[in-house]
């Protein structure tokens, strides 16, 4: 007798449901693994839904730039990509931060340099929220589970097209691939999407190249003074087990969910710690960091890169007065036995 | 009464950038006349790359936005798609088409995207100061080639002809010369309608001048648009005969 079948859903099949939910209208995307099958999942979608359009295009930065075009006619549009094509896509972020595009990016982090591993990483936070040739005022989401893929995809877009800055959401290779059971949580409400080239009667001009010094810094003044006024809006973080502890984990993404299982076992073994989790990691929630990492002895920046957590976080806090321990294995996994080895041996 | 400006220009950036005597502004002009004659001011929306085209950011009454150097095709191939029903021109020279962003013309080409891509072959990179580009023609000098473009750097590049390779039977490719405006007008307007009125990719290379860079007067400048004539072929490429595309 046949046994009822639970479907089981990938983190990339997760993104395209949310997407939809979030009202994406297009996608444009170039294959690249471990995020191809969001592009696949889009296309899948769209051919029983007129209203999704979607171009496989010749390269990452035709595909940013095509989201760029189809946002300025008014669609939600959107991209997904991984490693070289997020660095490629760093052409279309800096177009889109200086013109206030709410453009989305969906990136689904790989080892790196180079072509590296196609499995997973955490190396492209720096690239994610600093990359380009500009100031990094991009909203960085980092989510740590296929639950949060889902509610964070379509926080990306409300944000992106909240506040008009470029908003890109981190997963990575494991979370992209596994697969599990997956219910959508309750949706938020999208936010709708105008178009910026209305020609009224008097004409839109979009341009990011200036003559004068001056004349752009005042227009980089504007956008880094909405950035100050919002982040504080913006930036969110989770806490675990905080109140009594007398050390922290700082992680974000999938060692995050690690060091969540990595605090139970210590406290089994009557280790007083706890978990910070930024899920913004451009701004970061710093209110909180600086409140919870008050009088404590200990923190410990856990993460699958070279310290790029630890820069964004040692430049927020402020005034902490104890030891900061980084533990990184850049491009690799941890477990959370692995987590507690590492901070009992130190 | 002969008109000298065409209306839809933005009367309040005139007098325009360009330097004087600049190929550009000779050939955005009857780009304006030609969005006048079709009467399609509210409808163009025009995307301009970077290169002496940035220049152009507020030059005439319509939606008008600056992209990345390279970047004008895929960015206007974007809002074609969310706006079907608007006349989405690529304006960009012929480093910005045939070297950065070649790949991307090639492929709008490719798939008959319906968008419209006007490139000026000024045959150098004349908004970074005269540098050697594909399109430099074989012993020229510029600030990259100072003994003459060799050989090894390749001939001039025929961009037209190199497109109509990959393109749809039904999209327009031509190359036309400013020292005709009135067949530069004539061109821009068939470009324009074969997006138009067969939803089709239509792309037209116009041979121009820079007289800042190649340091020519008014009659130098011709004299070299001249060479450019001869050794780049004037007209419309059409479809070859066996192809079915
Ligand atoms: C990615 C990138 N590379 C290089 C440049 C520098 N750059 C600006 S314009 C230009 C070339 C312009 O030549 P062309 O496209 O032929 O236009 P023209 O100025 O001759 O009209 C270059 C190389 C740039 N802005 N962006
Ligand atoms: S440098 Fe050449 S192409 Fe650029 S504006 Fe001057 S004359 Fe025109």
């Amino acid at each position: 007798m046949q046994k009822n079948v639970q479907k089981l859903y990938s983190g990339n099949e997760v993104i395209v449901l949310a997407a939809i939910e979030a009202g994406a209208e297009a996608m444009f995307g170039y294959p690249i693994t471990p995020s191809s099958e969001i592009l696949q999942g889009w296309i899948e979608s769209a051919s029983s839904n007129r209203n999704l359009q979607f171009l496989q295009t010749e390269d990452e930065t035709s595909a940013g730039f095509a989201t760029i075009g189809s946002i300025l006619g008014g669609k939600k549009a959107f991209t997904a990509t991984a490693g070289p094509g997020h660095v490629l896509m760093q052409d279309p972020l800096s177009m889109a931060e200086n013109l206030r595009i709410p453009f989305v990016a969906i990136v689904m982090q790989r080892g790196g340099p180079s072509t590296g591993t196609v499995n997973y990483s955490q190396q492209e936070v720096n690239l994610a929220a600093f990359g380009g040739n500009g100031d990094g005022l991009r909203v960085v989401y980092s989510a740590s589970s296929i639950d949060e893929l889902y509610s964070l995809t379509i926080k990306t877009f409300n944000t992106a097209w909240r506040y008009k800055f470029p908003s890109i959401l981190l997963g990575d290779g494991y979370l992209a691939k596994m697969k599990t059971k997956f219910s959508p949580s309750k949706s938020i409400r999208p936010i709708k999407s105008t178009e910026m080239l209305e020609g009224k009667k008097n004409p839109t001009y979009l341009r990011n190249c200036f003559s004068s010094e001056e004349e752009f810094g005042a227009e980089l003044d504007k956008n880094i003074a909405d950035w100050n006024r919002l982040r504080s809006q913006i930036a969110e973080s989770e806490v675990y087990k905080i109140n009594d502890a007398s050390e922290i984990i700082i992680a974000h993404g999938l060692v995050a969910q690690a060091s969540k299982e990595a605090v139970e076992i210590m406290r089994n073994n009557r280790r007083k710690i706890g978990l910070f989790k930024p899920i913004t990691l451009n701004p970061i929630d710093s209110r909180t960091l600086n409140k919870v990492s008050s009088g404590k002895k200990k923190i410990y920046i856990v993460e699958s890169s070279r310290n790029q957590l630890s820069h964004i976080i040692k430049y927020e806090l402020d005034k902490f007065c104890g030891e900061i321990v980084e533990i990184s294995k850049p491009a690799q996994g941890f477990t959370a036995k692995e987590i507690v080895n590492k901070i009992e041996k130190d | 009464m002969i008109e000298t400006m065409p209306k839809c220009w933005n009367q309040k950036t005139k007098p325009h950038f360009f330097c004087p005597g600049c190929g550009h502004a000779i050939i955005l002009k009857q780009l304006g006349f030609v969005i006048d004659d079709l009467k399609l001011e509210q409808e163009v929306k025009f995307f301009i790359d970077i290169g002496c085209s940035l220049l152009a950011w507020n030059f005439y009454n319509f939606d008008t936005v600056q992209t990345h150097h390279g970047r004008t095709t895929p960015t206007a191939v974007g809002y074609k798609m969310a706006k079907p029903k608007k006349v989405v021109i690529g304006y960009m020279g012929d480093g910005g088409g045939y070297a950065i962003g070649l790949q991307s013309v090639l492929h709008a080409a490719f798939r008959n995207d319906p968008v419209t891509i006007i490139l000026v072959n000024n045959e150098n990179y004349a908004m970074t100061g005269g540098q050697m580009a594909p399109t430099t023609m074989p012993n020229e000098i510029t600030t990259t080639t100072p003994t003459g473009k060799e050989v090894k750097f390749g001939p001039g590049m025929h961009g037209p002809e190199l497109i109509r390779n990959i393109a749809s039977d039904k999209a327009y490719i031509a190359r036309t010369s400013m020292s005709a405006p009135e067949a530069v007008k004539i061109a821009i307007k068939k470009a324009i309608k074969t997006q138009i009125e067969n939803n089709a990719f239509s792309f037209l290379e116009i041979l121009s001048i820079c007289p800042t860079n190649w340091k020519t007067d008014a009659e130098g400048s011709f004299e070299r648009l001249k060479m450019a004539e001869s050794y780049y072929h004037i007209g419309e490429i059409p479809p070859q005969k066996s192809s079915q595309k």
